[in-house]
């Protein structure tokens, strides 16, 4: 394996990409990613988006907040060539919903809003609550985990630049 | 951010490699070894050791109290004594002050500010006691994954630093490359097309 000062610089266009990517899914492709995480009912883009254009060796950055911001700036930003760099998710399978925002270069997650868990009450209560949390965590840390594998390994694909890009590319434009 | 919070951060990491003998008391060993001190050490600026989970200010792991059924959970924690700036320039000022006025002297040389200097810097730092940080941790042996809950630099490059000492056990944080190194199941094939992998042209 690479050093790992190393290997996180060099590649953080990678998780970059993962995230424009999977915008483009969320906006596009509901139904796949049904597939790759069959408990999903639904994943929404959340009140926050970051995007960032290094093209011409400047650095230009855009953020949208908001409950229901329109995302048309972010769009315009794709088609100019920036990618996102953070975005703030809705993850929602059955009745529970989580909320968290992922960092491209880094895969962090963070503002991690859990489904409601029962409060702790006694000592006794405390191991089922912790084991309670730490399944919600698990179901975050595992949708993240599938995703970009599902990403990288279509990014290491021969299709990825004649297919995948092409199209996140078309649907930038066509918005 | 703990794991109970309302909102909370996470950091990924792989633990590579295995633990000799039982894992529940290697651990506790380990833990009961590099533990945070019960006595605050008057004169450090910082002091980093584990915790437990559930009493973070009385550090106690007997009983194996760490486990929770596949998991280890226990913290980090992290002791920091943040003397303002403004209040060293002021004792610093007056220190200088009565030098001057116990040599008859106006000007003092580098070395006698210096000293000066880190003797106010040494009783303040006694004297102002450490403000507790507490990042709690999730260990799941079988599979070796770790979850950290903070996102700050600082408090994840102590968590590494002290994790390897206390199980002499690598602990890999996970960032794209790692993720897709470590996690994805790649062939040798993809593998070698991610070494040699540049920016996407679309992105260019």
């Amino acid at each position: 394996m690479l050093d790992i000062a190393i290997a996180y610089s060099r590649y953080k266009f990678l998780g970059n990409e993962f995230l424009t990517w999977l915008w483009f899914m969320i906006a596009s492709d509901q139904d796949r990613l049904r597939k790759y995480d069959t408990d999903l009912v639904s994943l929404t883009v959340g009140n926050r988006l970051v995007l960032e254009n290094t093209r011409h060796n400047a650095k230009e950055t855009i953020t949208i907040k908001g409950d229901n911001a329109n995302l048309e700036e972010g769009l315009v930003a794709l088609t100019k060539g920036a990618v996102v760099t953070e975005i703030h998710l809705s993850y929602k399978t059955g009745a529970q919903t989580w909320g968290f925002s992922l960092k491209g270069e880094s895969l962090n997650i963070s503002n991690l809003k859990l489904p409601e868990t029962g409060p702790v009450e006694t000592p006794e209560d405390l191991e089922g609550v912790v084991l309670e949390k730490v399944y919600l965590i698990e179901k975050v840390v595992g949708l993240v985990n599938n995703l970009f594998a599902h990403f990288i390994h279509l990014r290491l694909s021969n299709t990825w630049d004649n297919q995948t890009a092409f199209r996140i590319r078309k649907w930038a434009t066509s918005k | 951010m703990g794991l109970l919070s309302s909102r909370l951060s996470i950091t990924r990491y792989k633990v590579t490699g295995q633990l000799n003998g039982s894992v529940h008391e290697t651990v506790y060993q380990g833990l009961k070894q590099h533990a945070i001190p019960k006595i605050e050490d008057d004169g450090s600026e910082a002091t980093v050791g584990w915790t437990s989970f559930e009493t973070p200010y009385t550090p106690d792991f007997e009983g194996y109290s760490f486990v929770f059924g596949n998991y280890m959970v226990f913290a980090l924690r992290i002791d920091k004594k943040s003397i303002p700036p403004k209040l060293i320039q002021k004792h610093y000022v007056l220190n200088i002050a009565k030098h001057q006025a116990n040599t008859g002297r106006h000007f003092l040389s580098g070395n006698e500010k210096k000293a000066i200097k880190d003797d106010v810097f040494n009783t303040l730092a006694r004297r102002i006691p450490a403000t507790p940080n507490v990042y709690d941790v999730v260990w799941e042996y079988d599979t070796g994954a770790l979850w950290f809950s903070s996102n700050l630099k600082a408090a994840n490059e102590a968590l590494e630093t002290l994790f390897i000492k206390s199980f002499n056990l690598q602990l890999i944080r996970l960032f794209p490359y790692t993720t897709a190194d470590l996690v994805a199941d790649l062939s040798d094939q993809e593998r070698d097309v991610l070494r040699k992998l540049e920016k996407s042209r679309s992105e260019e």
